[in-house]
């Protein structure tokens, strides 16, 4: 019977909330496409892991050895292009992370296997497999179709699918043998390199005014600065403003930065590319401002004010101040 | 060094309204501005830091319409030393594995060290194009990649992890590297500057040329297909806040209120 296999994903000794959410999502195309769900296990000291993913999959497929205790493509993509030959799966699922943005386009494209990225749906019809992904930084979404072939490969938005439903399967472990011909010499790990500590602690913030792009110029932050002071928060930033250094690094929300929960995030002139959403959606009162009424980020926003920034920031201060009797 | 930069023209789309065309395949052209994607902004300037630093020739190398050249002069204005262009509009419909093989095909003329391309583009997203093709081209890649470093033989790079975490690692050249936005800060490019390239040689590239047939490209070459777009669905929304501006600071006021900010 052929079967859908998911490649999960740890750092560090801890497994990615992204695994548990792609076994979540397999279980369901399992079931409607009455396939087994595999998972598969590549690391080094990862028992206890295995026995957690076990319990959500028909066959977990684990290998330990040393050049696999790293995240590095080249011998990741060998052990799997060997279990996808071994195995014939119809579908393999791997996350749009930084380690399936290595692994999955090489792996595909010497297996010839058709791939979609960064998938947030998955349907199926009939027997076709049909993703769904955005393009135009969230302002459009996408119905893709496969060629056929045997095998297809999706990687998969992190937080598309909660892993809350993940039913219990309690399948069986399954160690791998494979022999690696080389040692991979050619790309080596050296070291993690933690994120930087800054003097500010954004994740600790009641109250976040994060400014984007659409501030235009770094000459616009004071005035953003003495709002979040007046309400006793903290500047936060899209990436395109630590890119430009206007703020430091770890002022940054997002995937790539920081996630954050405050009570209130304010975003002046941040579009909402799905980057940046993962990493502030769940603030309990989040307010945008935009010129640009058809901006992604008003999707996620509780309040919306479609207006220049530059205009916005100056009435909500005298506001404020007004309010404050200062 | 020789280093290859792989660089896309893209539409802006903040501030637009974007339509889907009559196809219901793709979004209408008209009227939107195009430039280079942002990614391919950030890999132009570090090959050409990359050269000023150890020498070599940069060669910046697009796929696109006759409208690319304007970007293809853009990486020349920025420090690129030549240029190739691949226009065929058989060559339109391709997915990201369909254009790596045609970066791929142009590629085996030129020789270089090192290839660099964005870590995505704009327009699709698909952050593919530039790992498919180092497999193609048999050579190891790094994505996601924050700082580069030259040695002999081999090169020190940083890729981003999430939540603001790097791993460094080193790769043995020729290999190709997807750059990540925040690496340097590009240089200003003037009209001044453009002005000066107008001259320049631009290699011009087909699908004959480059000895590829038309079924290894566009939708029949392709992995994948397009079916429709549609814009996102709108959930539950924002709550709009209208009124002159002291009006909508005053329900802004209200909403602080409500969440216990003031
Ligand atoms: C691997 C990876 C990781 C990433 N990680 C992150 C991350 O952690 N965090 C992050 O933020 N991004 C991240 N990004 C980048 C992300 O894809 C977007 O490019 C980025 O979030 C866009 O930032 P922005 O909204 O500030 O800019 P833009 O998308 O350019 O939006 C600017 C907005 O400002 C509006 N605007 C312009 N002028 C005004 C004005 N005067 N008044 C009001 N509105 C105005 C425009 O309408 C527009 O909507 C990542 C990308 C990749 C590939
Ligand atoms: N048509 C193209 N011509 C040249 N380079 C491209 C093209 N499409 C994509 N690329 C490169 O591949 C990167 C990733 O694109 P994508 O995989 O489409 O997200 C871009 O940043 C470019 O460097």
């Amino acid at each position: 019977m052929a079967e859908i296999l998911v490649l999960t994903e740890h750092r560090q000794g801890e497994m990615q909330e992204i695994s548990l959410e792609m076994l979540a999502k397999g279980q369901q195309l399992a079931e409607q496409t009455k396939k087994e769900l595999t998972a598969v296990l590549l690391g080094k000291g990862v028992a206890s892991m295995a026995d957690e993913v076990k319990r959500y999959c028909h066959h977990i497929l684990v290998m330990e050895d040393d050049l696999l205790a790293n995240f590095n493509s080249e011998p990741y993509q060998d052990v799997l292009s060997f279990l996808i030959k071994e195995r014939k799966p119809s579908l393999v699922l791997m996350g749009h992370t930084a380690f399936g943005m290595d692994l999955a386009p090489p792996l595909a494209t010497a297996a010839g296997i058709p791939l979609a990225t960064d998938c947030y749906e998955i349907e199926v019809k009939g027997d076709a497999v049909i993703p769904y992904r955005q393009m135009y930084g969230g302002k459009m979404c996408a119905e893709v179709h496969f060629k056929e072939a045997p095998c297809h490969m999706i990687t998969v938005r992190a937080g598309s699918f909660p892993a809350e439903g993940l039913k219990e399967i309690n399948g069986a472990v399954e160690q791998v043998s494979f022999q690696f011909d080389k040692d991979y010499a050619y790309k080596k790990f050296l070291q993690y390199v933690e994120a930087a500590v800054g003097d500010v602690d954004i994740t600790q913030a009641d109250v976040l005014v994060a400014v984007g792009r659409g501030i235009g110029d770094s000459e616009n932050l004071p005035m953003v600065e003495e709002l979040a002071k007046l309400l006793g928060g903290v500047v936060a930033c899209s990436r395109p403003v630590a890119d430009k250094h206007w703020l430091p690094k770890e002022r940054q929300v997002g995937t790539s930065g920081k996630t954050v929960k405050p009570k209130l995030y304010i975003a002046f002139g941040i579009s909402g590319a799905f980057q940046h959403l993962a990493g502030m959606k769940n603030a309990a009162t989040i307010i945008a401002v935009n010129k640009d009424p058809k901006a992604p980020i008003f999707s996620v926003a509780h309040y919306g004010i479609v207006d220049d920034l530059m205009k916005v920031v100056p009435s909500l201060v005298a506001k404020v101040r007004e309010r404050k009797g200062a | 060094m020789d280093i290859i930069v792989c660089i896309k023209r893209v539409p802006e789309v903040a501030e637009i309204d974007l339509q889907v065309d009559q196809t219901g395949k793709s979004i209408k052209e008209e009227g939107l501005v195009f430039g280079v994607n942002d990614w391919d902004n950030y890999a132009v300037e570090e090959a050409v830091r990359i050269k000023e630093k150890h020498g070599g020739k940069v060669t910046a190398i697009t796929v696109g319409s006759a409208e690319s050249e304007e970007v293809i002069r853009r990486a020349l204005a920025l420090g690129a030393d030549e240029a190739v262009m691949v226009t065929d509009p058989q060559a339109d419909g391709s997915d990201a594995y369909a254009i790596a093989k045609v970066l791929a095909a142009a590629i085996k003329e030129i020789p270089y060290d090192i290839i660099l391309t964005g870590v995505l583009a704009d327009d699709d997203g698909c952050a593919q194009v530039g790992v498919t093709l180092a497999e193609l081209l048999g050579i190891p890649h790094a994505t996601l990649v924050t700082a580069i470093e030259i040695e002999e033989k081999q090169v020190k790079i940083k890729r981003e992890l999430e939540g603001g975490m790097e791993e460094e690692l080193v790769v043995a050249t020729p290999a190709l590297f997807t750059i990540q936005s925040g690496i340097n800060e590009p240089r200003y490019v003037s009209i001044m500057g453009i002005r000066k390239v107008a001259k320049k040689e631009v290699a011009t590239r087909d699908l004959g040329t480059l000895g590829l047939s038309p079924n290894q490209v566009g939708p029949a070459g392709s992995f994948t297909t397009v079916e429709r777009i549609f814009p996102p669905p709108v959930g539950e929304g924002a709550q709009i806040l209208e009124g002159s501006s002291d009006e909508v600071a005053t329900k802004v006021m209200d909403v602080f209120q409500k969440g216990g900010v003031i």
